[in-house]
């Protein structure tokens, strides 16, 4: 009757049959989404709501009322740049975590390929992330902003290292999930550090400047570099560079305004490092998984 | 005849106790791993069984005996520790049926994502979708959420799209409990009706006049071990002279 081979159940091809599944992955997404709304009238418009309110209570209490924009020129976009892709990072990866827990009803029963659930929570923040990004579009706009080539390249390249980086640590995490439900306080931790360790508050120079008194030059220069290497601080400033640098005037420091090597070093770099990291990431949870169905 | 499951001599073994706790694991470790961190035993004992293209097995033993793991190792589900599994074909668990079902979500949205999860495409869920409602008699309460569906409607629903994904092996564990008596004989029928039309079953259920009518082979597991193979009557002869 059938002519197929006999064949192991049970083992998947990892994040490949995540492509192959794209039409469940579709389905898991929308899920999320609809559940998320369920039951509120504007549904999906808070999520245009809640960034625009929060973009206009940084231009009013950062940049008017704490005189921010004196050190900063347009403080309050570039505040916002940072913030919609550290938002994005915090959701994607705090979700992933919890991600195969919170299926784990699932898990135990129907065999499908596991990875959908940690990718379907990167992909649902991803969502989220649109909305932020429009309103940030609107108030770069309003500020003179005129895009080109390379922001628009530098943009896509933030994005790509953050969705990276969070899909290999929301593969991990969310796995060690499983084992040690410890693992999402964890996360929360990391994540309350992320928003710290890369220039989303202040401005790299800051940093070099602070490092520079605190530590012999010697130990500041490695720190610095350490600091630099970070994926995320290279995504926050590839964001600065695409949306907050082009509304800037001469009187910003164009050190400030860009690290140096900034597209042709760092960008390569952190592409690098998210790659290396979800590559990682695939690797432990594939690792783990086989018993997911009985410690879940 | 063509095998259709393969199950060569897999054993598993379960932790009595979970530790969840890194504290735990790392007192553990510091104390230069002394004892085991968990009990073991064996939910599964060197089992081996060999299943045809087209035959329909009961598998059959008092509760904790291992027929949910045995299902869920030929499910793909759980790996053994020890042996093989193979399977030909596309195979399908009614482990539990619902498994994939949101609450919160309409049962319409429910056909498509249990579908999905089930393995089908998009085609074949719009092209089945009729008739997946129609099995179901669901019929106006198709765009409600499932949470306010009753028990017996929760199962027609996720009964209905599972028999329509169509597999070549079909995994039943215990899901014909909730429904009413029409529904349960119409579920029994489709049941048979897939075994003719050369579907290979493996039942598991403790309705032994259920089992005794849609199967014809009867494998009784004891503690992770097979201890009778052989027709499904004598199998249950076996088992209500009460000799395990
Ligand atoms: N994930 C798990 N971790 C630890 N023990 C488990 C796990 N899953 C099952 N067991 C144990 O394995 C044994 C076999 O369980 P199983 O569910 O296969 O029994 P069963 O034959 O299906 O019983 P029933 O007739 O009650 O459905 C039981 O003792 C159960 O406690
Ligand atoms: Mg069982």
């Amino acid at each position: 009757m059938s002519t197929s081979e006999l064949t192991t159940p049970g083992l998947g091809a990892g994040l490949r049959d995540v492509l192959r599944s794209r039409f469940l992955l579709k389905l898991l997404v929308a899920k999320e989404l609809k559940v998320r709304y369920r039951g509120s009238v504007l549904g999906i418009l808070w999520s245009y709501v809640k960034p625009g309110v929060q973009f206009l209570v940084f231009w009013f209490a950062l940049g008017v009322f704490l005189g921010m924009n004196r050190n900063t020129e347009n403080y309050a976009i570039y505040l916002f740049s940072g913030i919609v892709l550290i938002n994005f990072f915090n959701e994607a990866l705090g979700n992933a975590s919890r991600s195969v827990v919170g299926n784990g009803g699932l898990i135990k029963k129907i065999y499908l390929p596991r990875e959908l659930f940690p990718v379907a929570s990167v992909w649902v923040s991803a969502v989220h992330f649109l909305p932020q990004l429009l309103v940030l579009l609107v108030a770069c706009l309003f500020a003179g902003w005129t895009p080109g080539f390379f922001q628009i390249f530098a943009a896509v390249a933030g994005f790509t290292i953050v969705a990276l980086l969070a899909t290999g640590l929301g593969l991990f995490f969310g796995a060690a999930n499983v084992y040690f439900r410890d693992s999402e306080n964890f996360v929360d931790m990391l994540l309350m550090i992320a928003t710290w360790a890369s220039p989303v508050l202040y401005t790299w120079t800051m940093v070099r400047d602070g490092l520079a008194t605190a530590f012999s030059a010697g130990a500041a220069s490695v720190l610095l570099v350490i600091y630099q290497a970070n994926p995320l601080t290279i995504a926050v400033e590839l964001f600065h560079f695409a949306f907050w640098l082009p509304t800037t005037s001469e009187i910003t420091d164009p050190l400030i305004a860009a690290p140096p090597n900034l597209l042709d070093m760092w960008l390569p770099i952190g592409l690098g490092t998210a790659l290396l990291v979800t590559i990682f990431g695939q690797w432990t949870f594939r690792r783990l998984e086989g018993r997911f169905a009985q410690e879940l | 005849m063509t095998t259709a499951i393969e199950v060569r001599g897999i054993s598993k073994q379960f932790v009595l106790r979970h530790t969840r706790s890194i504290k735990e694991a790392f007192v553990w470790l510091v104390k230069g791993r002394k004892g085991d961190l968990s009990k073991k035993f064996h939910a599964l004992d060197d089992v081996s069984l060999d299943v045809r293209q087209g035959e329909s097995v009961a598998l059959l033993g008092l509760n904790g005996s291992g027929k949910s793991t045995l299902l869920k190792h030929i499910s793909g589900v759980m790996l053994p520790d020890d042996g093989t599994v193979r399977t030909r074909g596309r195979v399908a668990g009614l482990i539990e049926v619902g498994a994939g079902f949101h609450p919160d979500l309409s049962g319409r949205d429910n056909v498509y994502l249990n579908g999905a999860i089930l393995g089908m495409t998009e085609q074949q869920i719009d092209d089945l979708f009729e008739s997946i409602v129609d099995f179901s008699e669901i019929g106006q309460f198709i765009d409600t959420e499932v949470k306010f569906y009753s028990s017996g409607m929760y199962l027609r629903l996720a009964f209905s799209v599972a028999v329509h994904t169509n597999p070549e092996v079909f995994l039943v564990d215990e899901i014909l409990a909730v429904g009413d008596e029409p529904f349960q004989r119409k579920c029994i029928a489709k049941i048979m009706e897939l075994a003719a039309a050369g579907k290979t079953l493996v039942v598991v259920s403790h309705d032994l006049d259920l089992v005794a009518q849609v199967c014809e082979r009867g494998v009784i597991l004891a503690h992770g071990k097979i201890i009778f193979d052989g027709p499904v009557h004598d199998a249950v002869a076996h088992l209500r002279g009460g000799s395990i």
